[in-house]
């Protein structure tokens, strides 16, 4: 990067250490925390998304839907994240695979399953064998941010749930006393107080999505900890220009910064959500918000 | 003129269809100087420039890809790269799952490397990498295995006194060695393990098995093999 990085071996130690932070190797280091912020942006909403859906499915009155909506909540909390992590990829990675290939090469003649191996025809290959690394990464990124949503959607679908049935029944009788319909108390009353109940269990949630982010790797993205832990080993003269001992707890205090400022950060900003939410509500939060209210 | 529109289309699509297929070749990167990632964050060592000049010969396009040691066989049978060279030693045990190419590398020396002279190798505490042949020999040798996922951690547990001694293959770990200063040394014999290191292939993969099996012949016959052998792994090293 610099003009005095030729010989690292001959600097003193600042001008090494400039040198040594801005190899081609650190800045994939850097650019992995854009890659999991990104996920982290993605992935929240849609698994919010996920949850509602699973919420509303599950206290549905009809029945299969309240099936679906339960037992998606009990299997998913209950398969362990590493274990979902590594089959559920593969499985998803093949279902789609196996419908664009029952679609695109109907003539296909040899058996998708050899033994162990899975084959589809060259066309039905996602991303195609073609495909420059570039979209193989992207589509690597897409199953992450399924994978990860499913599995904390369930999580809050539970929070959800448990939150629409926190709020106060006079609440929603008053709704059909005023002659609402179901849909519209549910949009109206339901939905808009439900948030407050279901911020503190949601907010834990998101703090665990945070630190769940090294499983990233499992599905083949490079994620923070990967490269701390690869950067900080130990480098020997032989393979490297910048030879170092095992280093790894200096990069992982580094994560722990980060890790550190991502709660402080996201702790405040639920701090202001959880405020705006309790105004106006029934709740012991909303009350002292309207007693401090100088009348 | 419409024949020779559909000619051109139909060149177009078989050109492009012998042409596009890339071969991904899957390794761990964490395996100096097997596969490692250099400064300028490339995967490099023994098996990128043997790899690329395997790709040569053969006459194909390969790209290459990183992937956990743990999924590295799942995510071959399944598809999402083509080959292994990850420093993966041929044994019964995988050759049922996968198929391996002809050894590029010969049967490998594994050594146990610790932080002082005289421990327990048949009683005390061994670390190894996870679903190793290494891994393995200590499960039945009568000393403790502790398992780790990087073949860095398991050195690591040496150095910090959590295992007595580390069990990998000896080429890793002689550059650690050297590089350690007298901290830490090799003790006990050598263990020679497994049928040699071979490129890892999907079992239905027999062509592609094939051009780099004739690849490989053909360094081992002109010599260029043991000339890459020797540059990264030291003039003593085993050659064919």
């Amino acid at each position: 990067m610099f003009a005095f990085c030729q010989d690292p071996s001959e600097l003193e130690t600042l001008r090494w250490l400039a040198c040594y932070l801005t190899t081609g190797v650190h800045f994939s280091f850097y650019f992995s925390f854009i890659k999991v912020l990104g996920i982290l942006a993605v992935t929240a909403p849609v698994a919010l998304a996920f949850g509602f859906l699973g919420a509303m499915a599950a206290r549905s009155r009809f029945i299969p839907f309240s099936a679906i909506g339960k037992s998606y909540i009990a299997i998913v909390r209950g398969v362990p994240d590493i274990a979902f992590f590594l089959f559920f990829v593969i499985a998803l990675d093949q279902a789609f695979e196996w419908l664009r290939h029952s679609y695109l090469c109907p003539d296909w003649e040899e058996p998708i399953r050899q033994g162990t191996d899975f084959i589809v025809c060259p066309a039905a290959k996602l991303p195609l064998g073609s495909a420059p690394e570039v979209v193989h990464e992207a589509y690597a990124f897409g199953l992450a941010v399924i994978t990860f949503s499913l599995v904390f959607g369930a999580f809050a679908a539970n929070v959800l749930f448990g939150a629409m049935r926190a709020v106060p029944r006079a609440q929603l009788e008053t709704a059909e006393a005023y002659g609402m319909s179901q849909r519209q108390t549910f949009r109206r009353v339901l939905v808009p107080q439900m948030w407050v109940y279901a911020l503190p269990g949601l907010s834990n949630l998101w703090q665990v999505l945070i630190k769940a982010t090294p499983l990233l790797f499992l599905l083949g993205i490079e994620d923070v900890v990967y490269w701390a832990r690869e950067l900080g080993g130990t480098k020997t003269a032989r393979f490297s220009d910048y030879p170092h001992g095992d280093w790894r707890m200096w990069y992982f205090l580094a994560l722990l910064l980060f890790y550190l400022l991502m709660t402080w950060g996201s702790e405040k900003i639920l701090n202001r959500i959880m405020l705006r939410l309790t105004k106006g509500q029934a709740t012991a939060g909303g009350e002292a918000q309207r007693k401090a209210r100088p009348a | 003129m419409k024949n020779i529109l559909l000619m051109a289309v139909g060149l177009a699509v078989s050109a492009s269809t012998v042409f596009a297929q890339t071969v991904r070749m899957g390794t761990e990167g964490a395996y100096a100087p097997y596969n490692f990632i250099n400064d300028s964050g490339e995967i490099d060592g023994f098996e990128r420039e043997l790899g690329d000049e395997l790709c040569t010969r053969a006459e194909l396009t390969c790209e290459w890809v990183k992937n956990d040691w743990d999924s590295i066989i799942p995510n071959l049978v399944s598809s999402n790269y083509d080959t292994i060279m990850a420093g993966m030693s041929i044994t019964d045990e995988r050759d049922e799952v996968i198929d391996f190419t002809q050894d590029y590398y010969p049967p490998t020396a594994s050594a146990y490397v610790a932080a002082a002279e005289g421990v327990d190798l048949e009683g005390g505490i061994v670390a190894a990498q996870t679903a190793t042949i290494q891994a393995g020999y200590i499960a039945e040798s009568g000393a403790t295995l502790v398992e780790f996922a990087t073949p860095e951690e398991t050195v690591a547990a040496v150095r910090n006194g959590e295992a007595d001694a580390v069990f990998a293959d000896r080429d890793y770990l002689v550059p650690l060695v050297e590089a350690s200063g007298g901290e830490l040394m090799f003790v006990g014999p050598d263990v020679p393990l497994g049928g040699g290191v071979g490129m890892g292939l999907r079992e239905s993969d027999a062509e592609l098995r094939e051009k780099f099996d004739a690849a490989i012949t053909s360094m081992k016959e002109d010599g260029s093999l043991n000339e890459l052998l020797k540059k990264w792994f030291g003039e003593d090293t085993q050659t064919y």
